[in-house]
């Protein structure tokens, strides 16, 4: 037998489900509005960003079993859409974020067509594959600035009212976006296409033996997650008003996957925790140079060998609750 | 000196020589790729550092220590081994029971890991590694000029691919190696002592690397990024020529190194991406690969 990628949880009654959940959301919401008077808005934003990356990306490794070893093409090249529309035509900040977001979705229905064709480590290699190929299109396209990126790109005002050069205010606008989005995650991994999901995830072939065309399931739930990484590069863009090669580099999609494994695969919760932990460690061993890749790494391997369940993980396994 | 299609025959024969340089080091790590997907059930992420330690191994024998290429190409491949057979009984045999996607992940930790380590050393700048005394220099063939160097790196990555496959489809080890690929349980049965030869395979895998990163050194410039970015390439020749076939891993390596090399002199932009679009066409015609079993 085969250890599954999730633990299985604890059968638990719906109600209960729900309450560690409302309770859990309380206590983020709670965090991020006493958090930016302690620690810096921006470094906040880049948690925010990072961890609804971290959340599409576990929505497909978590929910269906499928490992994309290539999400930064959707978080990089959403954010160059934004960041390229917001600076060369002079889009408001809502305009850029959906043309980023929108520009993410095709890609995912383009490469998730093709990814979704085989099956295990192949689907983890074509993913790569496809990041790379598009890492160096950004290379050689004008659009994307090459090595220096798209700089300055302006934040703008929300809706011609909220002028988002304040961080307080691009602050709550990214609060606001990012707990919606994951709002919208827990909905649809709780809905009755969730469940199909994770069928999927479960035993494939029994889920296509009862009558679900499986494939159509994957992609949509590819492309959906694609389209949330998207969102989260966009918003990426708007906050550091920047989008560069690094964020479509393979590093990035080894980011997203070290975040989700450390937080927990397959916990709503878990990407959160897991991209708190990994921006923070990122900035505050910036100094110390290549040792960030080592110790990268050194967490992976210990991730994988003594930790799977990842910290939310253990912490719901030991309170015997769904997180 | 003739043309063909508008291009000089000397540019096209010379595109085409680096393409079989290319080739040669893609099949090399896709064969040891396959070789090791085989036996332990795992896409070896760390191939690439592992190439690229191959190559600073020798850098450093050289440097340090005076060691000669042609000594490298016997010691180093063994050193990098067995790290590999260290890597493999310390953390690889303990992920045998779990699905694929953590045999990958934590290969990809080991990449990093290695990577940074030669980083924070060396830097990520190349260091120049001297072509061998007896390879300087090249001949002139009429139509082209031909690099000693080169024309040895050809030769002997042909012979050690085709080296392997015969000792994988035609001795009796092989033999055995096969059908542990298919029932180790049954294997065992018999006598067979399957985790020490697991352990061994996953050795051979990364001295193949290994050997590669010593043929390539004087090549490219060592340089501790050059391993990771050859994976990824590498990763697409895989899934092109999929891991059924020893031969079908072998052929399809030298054959998009061509490709490659063909590519630069007809559309030179697009030829870093060509093996990228070709995997995306062999998906949507022939999802299993060109030389590989339906799943």
């Amino acid at each position: 037998m085969m250890e599954r990628v999730v633990d299985p949880l604890l059968t638990q009654k719906r109600g209960e489900a729900s309450l560690s959940f409302a309770i859990g959301f309380a206590a983020l919401l709670g965090f991020f509005a006493v958090a930016p008077f302690v620690v810096y808005p921006v470094f906040l934003m880049q948690v925010l960003c990072f961890a609804l990356f971290a959340c599409a990306f576990n929505l497909l490794i978590g929910y269906v079993g499928l490992v994309s070893f290539g999400h930064a093409l959707y978080f990089g090249w959403a954010s160059y859409f934004c960041a390229y529309t917001a600076k060369a035509w002079g889009w408001p900040p809502e305009a850029a974020l959906l043309t980023g977001t929108a520009a993410a979705a095709v890609l995912g229905i383009v490469a998730g067509g093709v990814a979704i064709r085989r099956q295990g480590i192949y689907f983890a290699m074509i993913t790569l594959a496809l990041a790379q190929m598009m890492y160096l299109v950004a290379l050689r396209v004008k659009m994307t600035g090459g090595e220096d990126g798209i700089q300055a790109v302006p934040r703008g005002r929300l809706f011609g009212t909220f002028d988002l050069a304040n961080d307080m205010t691009m602050y709550v606008v990214v609060v606001i976006v990012v707990l919606a989005a994951f709002l919208l995650i827990y909905r649809i991994i709780n809905s009755p296409f969730g469940e199909v999901l994770k069928a999927i995830r479960e035993n494939e072939l029994r889920t296509v033996s009862l009558g679900y065309t499986t494939e159509r399931y994957k992609l949509v739930a590819f492309v959906l997650s694609a389209t949330l990484a998207g969102l989260a590069g966009s918003l990426k863009a708007l906050v550091f008003q920047l989008a560069s090669l690094t964020d479509v580099h393979w590093t990035m999609s080894g980011d997203v996957v070290l975040m989700t494994l450390l937080g927990g695969l397959g916990t709503v919760f878990g990407p959160l925790v897991g991209a708190l932990c990994i921006v923070a460690m990122q900035n505050y061993l910036a100094p110390f140079g290549q040792w960030v890749l080592v110790i990268q790494g050194v967490i992976f391997v210990v991730c994988v060998l003594l930790f799977r369940r990842g910290i939310v993980g253990e912490l719901a396994h030991y309170l015997r609750v769904k997180l | 000196m003739f043309e063909i299609f508008g291009i000089p025959s000397q540019a096209l024969f010379a595109q085409l020589l680096l393409g079989l340089i290319n080739g040669s080091f893609y099949a090399l790590l896709s064969l040891g790729l396959a070789v090791i997907f085989g036996m332990l059930n795992i896409i070896n992420f760390t191939h690439g550092a592992q190439y690229m330690m191959g190559a600073f191994v020798a850098y450093m024998l050289l440097q340090y220590l005076g060691v000669n290429y042609w000594a490298a190409l016997v010691v180093v491949p063994v050193l990098v081994g067995l790290l590999g057979i260290l890597i493999e009984r310390l953390l690889l045999q303990h992920l045998r029971k779990l699905d694929h996607l953590y045999g990958l992940i934590l290969t990809f930790g080991l990449a990093l890991i290695i990577e940074g380590l030669f980083r924070n050393y060396y830097g990520s700048s190349g260091q120049p590694y001297q072509v061998p005394e007896a390879l300087r220099g090249g001949r002139n063939l009429g139509f082209m000029y031909l690099p000693n160097y080169r024309a040895w790196v050809i030769a002997a990555s042909l012979v050690v691919c085709f080296a392997t496959w015969y000792l994988i489809e035609r001795t009796r080890l092989g033999s055995y190696l096969r059908a542990a690929t298919e029932n180790p349980t049954l294997v065992r049965a018999f006598g067979i002592n399957v985790p020490r030869m697991v352990t061994l395979t996953y050795g051979f895998g990364v001295a193949l690397a290994a050997l590669a990163g010593v043929m390539a050194a004087p090549i490219y410039n060592v340089s501790p990024q050059m391993g990771s970015d050859l994976i990824i390439v590498v990763f697409a020749v895989v899934v092109i020529g999929g891991m059924g076939s020893i031969m079908g891993a072998i052929v399809t390596g030298f054959m998009l190194g061509i490709v490659e090399g063909l590519t630069k002199v007809f559309f030179p932009e697009a030829s870093n991406t060509v093996i990228f679009a070709i995997m995306i066409i062999v998906l949507l015609l022939r999802p299993a690969g060109l030389f590989g079993r339906a799943a």
